[in-house]
């Protein structure tokens, strides 16, 4: 079990090189570039035109945000210039008493049929790339 | 010639294949760990502070403190009591994420300790998107920001394994109505572990030591 020891401090800064603005979608849209780059060299690509990009509306993604680091880190690459087409995929959630499904309005989160709280999610979370178009 | 090449990957994979990494990292060393979200000044660090003490001699802790700037929180959490602390500043990122971590996990000798307690950087919106390898998720809500928080930033509610209502002391300055924050809780995350806590009376804190414990030695 414990056995006591002196207090240590041991401050270490791991700086992280982004820029001061940084929000989550730089990260993302870096995981993005990387993921499309990788389908499209093992399909020989020259050029990426297109992304198709599944977004759930309870994502916290915004898509201007996402263009906006899109046309910063594409540049350069085999993806420069190439369209990025969002779906959006409505919330479902299904309530937990009674099994109903529905769509959750806002400040609103009780069962439409049993007013029940406490519902499990269907669909609403996606984030992901569905499909590249290459040439 | 163009080609339609079907992907469908989930655009968090790289963090959270690094995630399962600190995971396992973690978890060799026999370390049970947890990370702390709140917005910020709803008392992530006034939570850990008041935490240690009652750790002392039970369970060795150490603390990884992520921040914009300064070591502000990891010195307090060392002066509180745990045997390390690494500061992790962001330098602007608004999360922590698995490479922060993976880099603050190189710096600490886990064998020496049993809790790892990580405080994530004070933001109810990204921080719940990114998976860290940590075992459990503890949100700390405050009684000042307000009931409406659970309707208002549902990824982070939904997605936790215990909530504290800290502030509960400032329940009769405050048009807070418990009934109204409770259901936005239930209603996203049925059957969440809640603790209503002051962390300046120290009301409410026995029963989030119990489920530490509990944690720790299951």
């Amino acid at each position: 079990m414990a056995r006591r020891r002196k207090a240590r401090v041991q401050v270490a800064e791991v700086r992280v090189h982004q820029s001061p603005t940084a929000m989550h979608e730089l990260p993302v849209t870096q995981s993005l570039l990387e993921i499309a780059l990788r389908h499209a060299k093992q399909a020989d690509a020259k050029r990426i035109t297109d992304l198709y990009i599944v977004m759930g509306e309870l994502s916290t993604m915004v898509d201007d945000s996402i263009q906006f680091y899109w046309d910063l880190i594409a540049e350069g690459t085999i993806a420069q210039g190439a369209t990025l087409h969002f779906r959006r995929v409505p919330a479902e959630l299904q309530c937990i008493a009674c099994f109903t499904k529905y769509s959750p309005k806002e400040k609103e989160l009780v069962c439409p049929n049993c007013g029940s709280v406490g519902a499990k999610i269907i669909a609403g979370e996606e984030f992901s790339l569905e499909a590249i178009d290459v040439e | 010639m163009p080609q339609h090449i079907p992907v469908v990957e989930n655009i968090f994979n790289a963090n959270d294949r690094l995630a399962q990494v600190n995971r396992a990292r973690i978890e060799a060393a026999g370390v049970f760990s947890i990370n702390i979200l709140a917005s910020p000044g709803a008392g992530k660090t006034s939570l850990i502070e008041k935490t240690l003490p009652l750790l002392k001699g039970k369970l060795r802790v150490a603390a990884i403190d992520g921040d914009i700037a300064t070591s502000i929180d990891s010195d307090r959490v060392v002066a509180a009591g745990a045997g390390a602390a690494v500061q992790i500043n962001t330098g602007g990122t608004c999360h922590l994420d698995a490479v922060m971590l993976n880099g603050a996990l190189e710096q600490l000798d886990l064998t020496q300790f049993d809790l790892l307690i990580v405080e994530n950087v004070g933001n109810l919106i990204c921080p719940a998107n990114f998976k860290l390898g940590t075992h459990k998720t503890v949100l700390v809500a405050s009684i000042p920001e307000g009931d409406d928080k659970p309707y208002k930033y549902p990824g982070t509610y939904r997605g936790v394994d215990a909530l504290v209502i800290n502030k509960i002391d400032l329940l009769p300055y405050v048009d807070f109505r418990m009934d109204y924050f409770t259901q936005g809780v239930q209603a996203l995350n049925p059957g969440v572990v809640i603790f209503p806590m002051s962390c300046r009376t120290g009301e409410g804190i026995d029963a989030w030591i119990e489920w530490l414990f509990g944690q720790v030695h299951r």
